[in-house]
C-alpha cells in the first residue's frame, strides 16, 4: 500500500506518500487554503454590494477540499458539489476564470447560464455542477464504469455533503460502486449542517462512513481539518481504486463556519458559541501552526501569504469586473448544439422585443 | 380583515389549518426551527411542536412519499418541497403514487395530500431555483394543480387544499412573496377550486395569466389603458380544475386572447388554453391566440430578464392581436 502510493504523483507533479505531506507541500497548501479563505470573505462583501448575485461559502472545509485535490491525478475526473471551490482551484482552475463565473459575463465558461459557485472546468476534468442534491454522485459512478472499459488507471471523485447522503442517488451510487467494484472515491464532507438540519438529525447512523458497510466496501472517517490526513486518506483510496480494488467512502469531519449561503441566516438554528468552539479547530490556524512549529513559517511571512492572496483576488476582480454582460441571443445556445428552427424564430423574436423591454420588473 | 404579504398570507393559512385539526402537519426541509427558508412555517414550530412540524432529512421521495403514508392513514399532511425545482426525487411518488391511489384501488384508498412549493423566476436563481414546471402535474391525472397571486387568494385556495378530498399540488410564486400584499380575512377563509377571478375587466381583449404573472399582466393593462384599450385580466388561480367556462366567456366577450406564462412556450400550460380556446370560441375569435411565455430554452442565470414575460412583451402581443384581424 505504501509502496504503490509512493508512486503516485499529485497533480501537480510532486509525489506525495501516505507518510505524509512535505513541508514544501504543506506550504503550498497553505497557499491555497488562504487564497480560498481570502475569495470566500471577499465575496460575501461582494453579494452584499449587490456586484455578485449570490455566493457559497467553503471556510472551514479548506483542509478537507485541499487535501483532497492534492491527492489527485490531472487525469481523474472530479464531480463537485456548489461549495468545491477549494478543489477547482488546486486543479488549475484560473481566479480569473472562478470570478468570471461568479460574475456570469461574456467570459464566462458557463456562459451566464448558471448561479454563482455552479462551476464547470473541462480543462480541469472539473464536471458541471448541479444545483440538485446528490446527482453527481451516480454519475461519479458511471464515468468510473467507463475508465474500467478503457483500462486507464484513473479514478473518479464525488464530493457532497452529509446532507446528501439522505439523497437517492447516494445509495443509488454506493450501491452500483459497490456490484461494479468502481475505481470511485466517495468523498463526503461532514461540516455538520444541511442548511438548518443539525447532522444528528439527518442520520441515527453514529458515522456516515460507515454507511459503505450495507454496500459493501470500506468507509472511513479522517479529521478533515488536518490537510495532510485527509490527502492521505484520499491517496489510499486513490490506490485501492485504480488498483481495482474498488471504491471507498470517506468522511471528512469539518464544520460549516459561514453562512449555508448568502441567503442563509444561520442564528435562526446554531448559537455563536458552537460556531466559536469550531472556530478553535479553524484548519488555517492549525496548519499554520504547524508550519509555524515546523520552522516554516513565521508572522512576516504569513503576512505576506494573505496579502499576495488578496492582491490576487482584487487583480482578476478588476479585470473580470471590465468584461462585457453576456450577449441576451446567447440565451438560446446550447440548448443543443445547433438551434432548431423554433429556437431560432424565438431569437429572433427576442431580439425584436429589445433589451430595453427586456428589463424585468 | 389584515394585510398580508403573501407570504405571511401562506403562514396564516397553515397556521389556521392547523388550529382547526390536530391531524393537520406539515413535513419538510428545514421548515421547523429555520422557519423554512423563504419563512413560510415561520413561528409554526413554536405554537403546534416538532411532531407536527417535522424537520425531515434531505429527500424530498422521503416527505412525499411518507406524506402519502400518513394520508392513507387519515392525517391531513402538508409537504414542503423547497425550492419547485428540486421535486424530481419525488416525482415518482407523486405522478405514479399520489396521483393513483384513488384510482388504482376503485376509490377504496383516497390520498389526500398536500404538496406545497415555491415556483418561478426573478430572484436571480438560475436553473434550478426559477423554474415553472406546473404543465408535469396538470398533465398528471388525479392530481389538482393550483396557483394564487394575491395573499387573499393565497390563504383561500391553501385551506380549499387542505379540505380537498384529493391530493392538491400548491405552487407559490415566490417573487412576489414580499412586494405584493393585500387584504386577507381572518379566521377560516376558503376559496373554491375551478373559479377564475377577473382581476381586471375589459372589452378588448382577454389577458389569462396565473402566480407571479398576474401583477405584470395587470401593469401591461394599465399601459394599454394609456392608449385607450381596454384589456380584461383573467387570474386564473386553479389549473386543475380550470375554469373553462370563464375562460370561454371572457373570449367571446372580447375576441382577443393573450395568454402569459413563465414556463417555457412548447407544451406549456398555454398550449392547454389555446387548444380550449380553438375548441370553444372559435367563432369569437378575430385573431390568433398570442402566447407570451418564458423562451424554450432551460431557465438562464444572467439573462433572466430576457428569459421572463414582461409587461413590454405582453403589451407588444395585446398590439398584435389587435393589429390582426
Ligand atoms: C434535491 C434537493 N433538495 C433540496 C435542495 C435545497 N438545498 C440546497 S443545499 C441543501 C443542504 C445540503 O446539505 P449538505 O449536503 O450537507 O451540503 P452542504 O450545503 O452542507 O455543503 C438543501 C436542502 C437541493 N439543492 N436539492
Ligand atoms: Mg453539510
Amino acid at each position: 500500500m505504501v509502496e504503490a502510493a509512493r508512486t503516485t504523483l499529485t497533480s501537480s507533479g510532486e509525489a506525495g506518500s501516505p507518510a505524509g505531506l512535505s513541508v514544501e507541500r504543506l506550504n503550498d497548501a497553505y497557499r491555497w487554503m488562504v487564497l480560498a479563505r481570502v475569495i470566500d470573505e471577499r465575496c460575501l462583501t461582494l453579494q452584499r454590494q449587490g456586484r455578485i448575485g449570490f455566493y457559497a461559502p467553503l471556510s472551514g472545509q479548506e483542509a478537507a477540499q485541499v487535501g483532497a485535490a492534492f491527492a489527485l491525478q490531472a487525469d481523474d475526473w472530479v464531480f463537485p458539489a456548489y461549495r468545491e471551490l477549494g478543489v477547482a482551484l488546486v486543479r488549475g482552475a484560473s481566479l480569473r476564470s472562478v470570478i468570471d463565473q461568479l460574475i456570469g459575463n461574456a467570459e464566462d465558461l458557463v456562459r451566464g447560464t448558471q448561479m454563482p459557485n455552479h462551476f464547470a472546468f473541462r480543462a480541469q476534468n472539473y464536471v458541471s455542477v448541479s444545483s440538485p442534491i446528490g446527482t453527481q454522485i451516480t454519475h461519479a459512478v458511471g464515468a468510473a464504469m467507463a475508465m474500467q472499459r478503457r483500462g486507464a488507471g484513473r479514478a473518479t471523485i464525488a464530493f457532497f455533503g452529509d446532507g446528501a447522503t439522505s439523497s437517492n442517488d447516494f445509495h443509488a451510487g454506493l450501491n452500483f460502486a459497490g456490484v461494479f467494484r468502481t475505481p470511485t472515491i466517495f468523498f463526503c464532507q461532514n461540516n455538520q449542517w444541511a442548511i438548518s438540519l443539525p447532522r444528528a438529525q439527518q442520520t441515527r447512523s453514529p458515522t456516515l462512513a460507515q454507511k459503505s458497510e450495507a454496500y459493501g466496501f470500506p468507509g472511513i472517517v479522517v479529521d478533515g481539518n488536518d490537510v495532510d490526513a485527509v490527502c492521505r486518506a484520499v491517496l489510499e483510496a486513490r490506490t485501492r481504486a485504480v488498483a481495482g480494488e474498488g471504491p471507498t467512502l470517506i468522511e471528512a469531519q469539518v464544520y460549516r463556519l459561514g453562512p449555508h449561503s448568502t441567503s442563509d441566516d444561520p442564528h435562526r438554528y446554531r448559537s455563536d458559541e458552537a460556531v466559536a468552539a469550531a472556530r478553535a479547530r479553524d484548519p488555517l490556524q492549525l496548519l499554520k501552526q504547524r508550519l509555524v512549529d515546523a520552522g516554516a513559517l513565521d508572522d512576516a511571512t504569513d503576512q505576506k501569504v494573505w496579502g499576495a492572496a488578496r492582491s490576487a483576488m482584487s487583480a482578476a476582480l478588476e479585470e473580470a469586473e471590465k468584461v462585457a454582460p453576456v450577449e441576451p441571443s446567447s440565451l438560446f445556445d446550447n440548448v443543443f448544439e445547433s438551434l432548431t428552427p423554433r429556437l431560432e424564430e424565438e431569437r429572433s423574436e427576442s431580439a425584436a422585443v429589445g433589451p430595453g423591454a427586456g428589463a424585468g420588473r | 380583515m389584515t394585510e398580508l404579504t403573501l407570504v405571511q398570507a401562506v403562514n396564516r393559512g397553515l397556521q389556521e389549518a392547523m388550529r382547526q385539526d390536530p391531524d393537520v402537519l406539515l413535513l419538510g426541509e428545514d421548515i421547523g426551527v429555520n422557519g423554512g427558508v423563504f419563512r413560510a412555517t415561520e413561528g409554526l414550530q413554536k405554537e403546534f411542536g416538532a411532531e407536527r412540524v417535522i424537520d425531515t432529512p434531505l429527500s424530498e421521495t422521503g416527505i412525499v412519499g411518507s406524506a402519502i403514508g400518513m394520508a392513507l392513514y387519515g392525517l391531513k399532511p402538508i409537504a414542503e418541497i423547497q425550492f419547485q425545482d428540486f421535486i424530481y426525487p419525488a416525482f415518482d411518488q407523486i405522478v405514479s403514487e399520489l396521483a393513483k391511489f384513488r384510482y388504482r384501488s376503485g376509490g377504496q384508498y383516497p390520498c389526500h395530500v398536500v404538496v406545497r412549493a415555491p415556483y418561478g423566476g426573478g430572484i436571480k436563481g438560475g436553473l434550478y431555483h426559477s423554474q415553472s414546471t406546473e404543465a408535469y402535474f396538470c398533465h398528471t391525472a388525479g392530481l389538482k394543480v393550483v396557483i394564487p397571486s394575491t395573499p387573499a387568494d393565497a390563504k383561500g385556495l391553501l385551506l380549499t387544499a387542505v379540505h380537498d378530498p384529493d391530493p392538491v399540488m400548491f405552487f407559490e410564486p415566490k417573487r412576489i412573496y414580499r412586494s405584493v400584499s393585500g387584504e386577507v380575512p381572518d379566521g377560516d377563509h376558503r376559496v373554491p377550486f375551478g373559479e377564475a377571478r377577473v382581476a381586471r375587466e375589459g372589452t378588448d381583449l382577454s389577458i389569462f395569466a396565473y402566480g407571479a404573472m398576474v401583477p405584470t399582466a395587470l401593469e401591461a393593462a394599465e399601459a394599454l389603458a394609456r392608449d385607450q384599450i381596454s384589456a380584461e385580466v383573467v387570474d386564473l388561480r386553479s389549473l386543475v380544475p380550470l375554469d373553462e367556462r370563464a375562460v370561454v366567456a371572457s373570449v367571446e366577450k372580447t375576441g382577443r386572447a393573450v395568454i402569459v406564462h413563465e414556463a417555457a412556450r412548447f407544451c406549456g400550460f398555454g398550449a392547454e388554453l389555446a387548444a380550449l380556446l380553438a375548441e370553444r370560441a372559435f367563432y369569437s375569435l378575430k385573431a390568433p391566440v398570442q402566447r407570451v411565455t418564458g423562451y424554450d430554452t432551460p431557465f438562464p442565470y444572467a439573462l433572466e430578464n430576457v428569459y421572463l414575460p414582461n409587461a413590454a412583451r405582453i403589451e407588444l402581443a395585446a398590439r398584435a392581436s389587435l393589429r390582426a384581424g
